[in-house]
């Protein structure tokens, strides 16, 4: 157990690390971009006179580093700081955005989770057999197609044809637990369709896998079921690299669905990122950044964490 | 249902004093009778993001200008019929049209009850001048050497040189009139005198208004509550506009309206207005420099076929000059350009070439089907011996890095109420959005001369030849005009005029339109 504990702290000070440098990345990157905020607001209505009003009022003429270096020293007092454009505070700028962002992350997450992990575990035990097959097929069907086109889809199926759910999201801020849920639920399933296959490919793999190992051979030669095998013996040997794939597909659902946003209308942080990018709005650009790159380190540290603690040698290591 | 209203007969405001006093008694509209009160109206627009501000210095897209004028008023308007109307301002007079002044509306307050006066116009305008001012607006305010108040209720501006079309400035987008507070900051989150205060504002996502219900302008307002969504991707705001999730929409998707247009529920209104692209020359570099390339150029593009495959038929041909048919001004005697390779090969060889290639810069960004045109606009130059090459560049940062950087680029512009306005801002020598660095002393004269020309026929010769001169000398192939287009619900109504300034009648649905 101390040993776990001892990963964590060490991984979370790397982490830490990681997020320094990912910082530095993105502040470099949008120097890198051509034009700054003042041109990107003001657009073809700039002037060389209002442009270099534009810069000195957001302190844009000082040299980058010390633009680096001030937000920099915010950010380690926990000042997020205020969008440049619209002056407001990053925090309540991100705070609504990001719990949308969690909220349909999460719903697609309790559908698609156990979905992909039944549905692997089906097909590892009913393997080469149609049915089996024909999981296959619509998973790697749905992962196939580009996640636009599978909203198109639900979109024309269940709100133009059959008009059971709303086609775009427009959520009201004091909407209830299950109002969210109905106007949700469309961008909920095109997240679904497009990560379950994964999981559920790997699921399937992985307890095939551990099929032919000869822990399994004896239980078989004991008499257990197919059943048993599958799930009492084979799963818990399959967890790690189950949760691995799990947690790279929850990061996924956190920060890779702008398209998706983009669809459905739906407010979340994807859309907040494009818009902040092509504005040039560092300090927005560097909140969303670290806050994604900071799900991934801990999705992977939680994976890491969960794979070590199911292996009994890994967890009990001298 | 598709109904397809042009709006070509736009009349020419009164001029100056004593015709003002006119407008304001013609400021009842014909719609008022009409109009029903009530209901939930809700809008999909197409421009903006999420970091749009309140602040009018800063509106581009329509998602900040519907916004501004659901919150305020400026002191004269657009109407629906095109014409020049009094707003905040109730009156104005000049003698010289070089000192200019405007009699408030009395009894208008804010939404935070503070009467209007005469420091809030001036506050509110003094957004746009000044060495630290950040406006889009600054140019349009560059003429203006003065603003003063004369008691509480008037107020004086005085400009550098004559302009007869001064009052039409001032009903730009831009000048909003906001109180100023007790500290005597202007205050910019969203007070006005408009018809409607905010509820909520999440730019990008969702606008929030609720009927003032204090409003003083006569029949407008008419919903209860207003919903402006920001919905980027096309097909997505189609299919909540079918499927009722919202009233109506600003579409740009010309493909898809044949479509839209099958839905009983839904009707497409295409109005005919002065927004157009242009391919702009730097008139200043070779090969552009000379006057025979600039014509093999402007007789290369096959501009009949460019409205009916890239607009399907929503626009009108242009002739290489911004004033629209439905502008004061529009000189129909002018003989319209045609395409013909033969000329086009004929001016080519005059300049002394036998073959030209030139690289036209373009974005979809700038508008649904700008990379269309000019690929169409290639095949169209090519029998004449040019090859048009296609440039594509991407939409984020268009306009600071491709636009009046490259030699030869596309450009937008949106419509104009005046010729001064366009002419003032594109075609001026030394200007600084002269995107094909035009210089020409003749009509740089004209422009002149024409802001001060108080005889009407006058003025209109005068415009007249300065839409020949563009056309002929100038650095800018302008194929077409594009209509705006929007769709509605059926159940959401309008007056008989819709405004041609801008989509949605005019950027101001919000508060003209109802629900039947």
């Amino acid at each position: 157990m101390q040993h776990l504990f001892r990963l964590f702290v060490q991984r979370l000070a790397l982490g830490l690390l990681t997020l320094f440098a990912v910082s530095l990345v993105i502040f470099l990157s949008i120097e890198l971009l051509p034009g700054d905020v003042a041109q990107q607001v003001l657009g073809q209505s700039a002037t060389p006179e209002n442009l270099a009003a534009f810069r000195r009022e957001l302190g844009l003429d000082q040299p980058a580093y010390t633009r680096y270096l001030s937000w920099f020293g915010g950010f380690l007092q926990g000042d997020l700081g205020h969008s440049l454009i619209s002056g407001l505070p990053i925090k309540e700028l991100i705070a609504e955005r990001m719990y949308n962002t969690f909220f349909l992350a999460g719903f697609a997450a309790l559908i698609a989770v156990p979905l992909a992990v039944v549905l692997g575990v089906v097909a590892a035990l009913y393997r080469d057999t149609t049915l089996d097959k024909t999981i296959n097929v619509v998973a790697l069907t749905a992962i196939s197609v580009p996640e636009f086109f599978v909203g198109y889809i639900l979109v024309w199926l269940f709100a133009v044809e059959l008009g059971l759910f709303p086609s775009i999201a427009n959520l009201s801020e004091d909407a209830s637990l299950g109002d969210r849920i109905y106007r949700t639920f469309l961008p909920a399933m095109t997240l679904t369709l497009i990560v379950t296959a994964h999981m559920m490919r790997m699921t399937r793999a992985s307890l095939i896998n551990l099929l032919a190992l000869p822990y399994l051979e004896m239980a078989r030669l004991k008499g257990a079921s197919q059943r048993r095998l599958i799930v009492i013996h084979a799963l818990p040997n399959a967890i790690a690299p189950i949760v691995t794939v799990i947690a790279i597909n929850l990061a996924y659902l956190i920060v890779g669905v702008v398209i998706v946003e983009v669809v459905f209308v739906y407010p979340g942080m994807g859309q907040l990122l494009v818009d902040s990018v092509a504005k040039r709005d560092f300090t927005v650009v560097q909140t969303a950044c670290l806050l994604f790159a900071a799900t991934y380190i801990l999705f992977n540290l939680a994976s890491d964490l969960i794979s070590i603690a199911s292996n009994p040698r890994l967890l009990h290591r001298k | 249902m598709t109904k397809y209203t042009s709006n070509l007969s736009i009349g020419r405001r009164g001029f100056l004093a004593g015709s003002a006093a006119v407008l304001g008694l013609s400021n009842m509209p014909r719609r008022a009778a009409a109009a029903t009160k009530g209901g939930t109206f809700r809008l999909a627009v197409s421009q903006g993001g999420t970091s749009d501000t309140l602040n009018p210095a800063e509106a581009s897209g329509s998602q900040q200008i519907m916004v501004g004028w659901a919150l305020r008023n400026n002191l004269t308007e657009i109407g629906s019929d095109n014409k020049l109307k009094p707003e905040l301002a109730v009156s104005w007079s000049s003698d010289d049209a070089q000192t200019w002044v405007f009699k408030l509306r009395p009894g208008v307050t804010f939404h935070n009850g503070k009467s209007l006066g005469a420091e809030d116009a001036i506050a509110s305008l003094n957004l746009h001048r000044g060495e630290d001012s950040t406006s889009g607006a600054k140019a349009l305010l560059a003429g203006v050497s003065e603003i003063t108040a004369e008691g509480t209720d008037t107020v004086k501006i005085t400009l550098s040189a004559p302009n007869a079309d001064f009052p039409f400035i001032l009903s730009d987008y831009h000048f909003q009139i906001m109180p100023v507070g007790a500290d005597g900051a202007l205050d910019l989150s969203g007070t006005g005198t408009g018809g409607y205060t905010l509820e909520s504002w999440k730019p990008g996502v969702k606008t929030v208004l609720q009927r003032n219900p204090d409003y003083w302008k006569d029949g407008a307002a008419n919903f209860d509550r207003v919903e402006l969504l920001l919905i980027s991707d096309s097909g997505s705001a189609t299919t909540a506009l079918v499927t009722g999730e919202i009233d109506a929409v600003q579409s740009a998707e010309y493909k898809t309206l044949g479509l839209l247009g099958r839905d009983k529920n839904v009707e497409i209104e295409s109005i005919s207005g002065g927004f157009h692209p242009v391919f702009a020359m730097q008139s200043s570099q070779a090969p552009f420099s000379d006057k025979n390339v600039r014509l093999a150029l402007k007789y290369g593009v096959d501009r009949e076929a460019l409205v009916k495959q890239v607009l399907r038929g929503h626009g009108t041909i242009a002739n290489d000059h911004p004033i629209a048919p439905s502008m004061p001004y529009f000189d129909a005697s002018l003989e319209q350009r045609a395409y013909d390779p033969d000329k086009a090969k004929f001016h080519l060889k005059e300049a002394g070439l036998d073959s030209l290639a030139v690289s036209l810069s373009v974005s979809d960004s700038l508008f649904a089907g700008a990379v269309d045109s000019v690929t169409l606009y290639r095949e169209h130059a090519a029998p004449a011996g040019i090859d048009v090459q296609v440039a594509r560049e991407p939409g984020d940062g268009y306009w600071s890095d491709v636009w009046m950087k490259k030699p030869f680029f596309t450009g937008s512009w949106g419509a104009r109420p005046v010729p001064d306005m366009i002419f003032a801002t594109a075609y001026s020598k030394g200007g600084d959005w002269n995107e094909s660095q035009f210089s020409n002393d003749t009509f740089q004269q004209l422009m002149l001369a024409a802001r001060s020309e108080l005889d009407e026929a006058k003025r209109g010769q005068m415009y007249g030849d300065m839409q020949a001169i563009l056309r002929d000398e100038g650095g800018s192939v302008i194929p077409f005009f594009r209509n705006f287009v929007f769709a509605r619900r059926v159940d959401i109504s309008h007056g008989e005029d819709v405004a041609s300034n801008w989509a949605l009648d005019g950027y101001k649905a919000i508060e003209r339109w109802w629900k039947a």
